[in-house]
């Protein structure tokens, strides 16, 4: 039950950030990513206040430790080979959010807009993730 | 400094307080397309709290329209440019092991290589494909 309401509280902040910072509008996001044209530099700041407050949360409080706050050990990556599946997934991922606007953080919290086109984005995001899995259980 | 940018870092140190949260009770990296898969395709694992995640994530924006912060009434692109590029986003992602949140701002706030590497990719791709295809195409 703790772990419940402890990840439905993070995903509430989690999303009221990605709301006011206004990364929910791909409007926005594709602003920033036209930086041969008429540049919007506002998602700097976002991934800047993001960082300011993560990584010294993890060097400060999780790093050291390496448990949770409640004593349980932290679930951290391990990987750390660049292969081939990284860099060709970041490359596909990257076109998709180039032509959306929209990554996956943004396509669930849209969801309650009622805009019939998130719907369709997301679910078409959840048959790609899908065949990624696929494509990763058969190596 | 313009109000916009001073919205942008407040939000941005929101969701690195949301995600910082998620690492400090349950240990857990707050990576959406990880937790998306997780909770809702047919192999997924630990689907409580990544359902519980999610729910907050779509809830979050109803609590701070209260506030004055909402969601964009309309998206652009058509319908078939939004269905592909949530089959990239979605495949990539996985392929990938992480998108904008799990590389961009866990993996980067942990100096993590791949996550740089990962970061620096997917953004010079989203950038090239905006200035090849145009915003909103």
């Amino acid at each position: 039950m703790k772990t419940i309401i402890f990840a439905l509280i993070s995903g509430v902040i989690f999303g009221a950030g990605l709301t006011v910072s206004t990364m929910v509008d791909p409007v926005k996001v594709l602003g920033f990513l036209d930086i041969a044209g008429n540049w919007d530099p506002t998602l700097a700041f976002v991934m800047g206040g993001g960082l300011a407050v993560y990584l010294p949360g993890y060097y400060l409080l999780v790093k050291p430790r390496g448990k949770t706050l409640f004593g349980d050990p932290c679930d951290l990556p391990t990987a750390t080979k660049l292969d081939a599946k990284l860099i060709l997934g970041a490359s596909i991922f990257g076109v998709g959010w180039g032509l959306s606007g929209i990554c996956p953080g943004p396509a669930i919290t849209n969801l309650s807009s009622g805009n019939t086109q998130i719907y369709l984005f997301a679910g078409t995001m959840l048959v790609g993730m899908w065949l990624a899995g696929m494509v990763r259980r058969s190596r | 400094m313009p109000d916009i940018f001073i919205q942008a870092l407040i939000g941005g140190a929101m969701l690195g307080a949301g995600a910082l949260l998620l690492m400090l009770t349950l240990g857990k990296i707050a990576g959406i397309s990880g937790i998306t898969a997780g909770a809702l395709l047919p192999k997924g694992s630990e689907r409580g709290w990544k359902l519980a995640f999610l729910v907050g994530l779509i809830i979050a924006p109803i609590l701070t329209s209260q506030l004055g912060f909402g969601l964009p009434e309309a998206l652009p692109g058509s319908s078939i440019a939004l269905a592909i590029a949530g089959l990239l986003v979605g495949f990539g992602a996985r392929l990938g092991s992480g998108c904008t949140s799990g590389h961009g701002i866990c993996g980067i706030g942990r100096l993590s290589k791949r996550s740089i590497v990962a970061t620096i990719t997917f953004m010079s791709a989203a950038i090239v494909t905006v200035t090849v295809v145009g915003v909103a195409a």
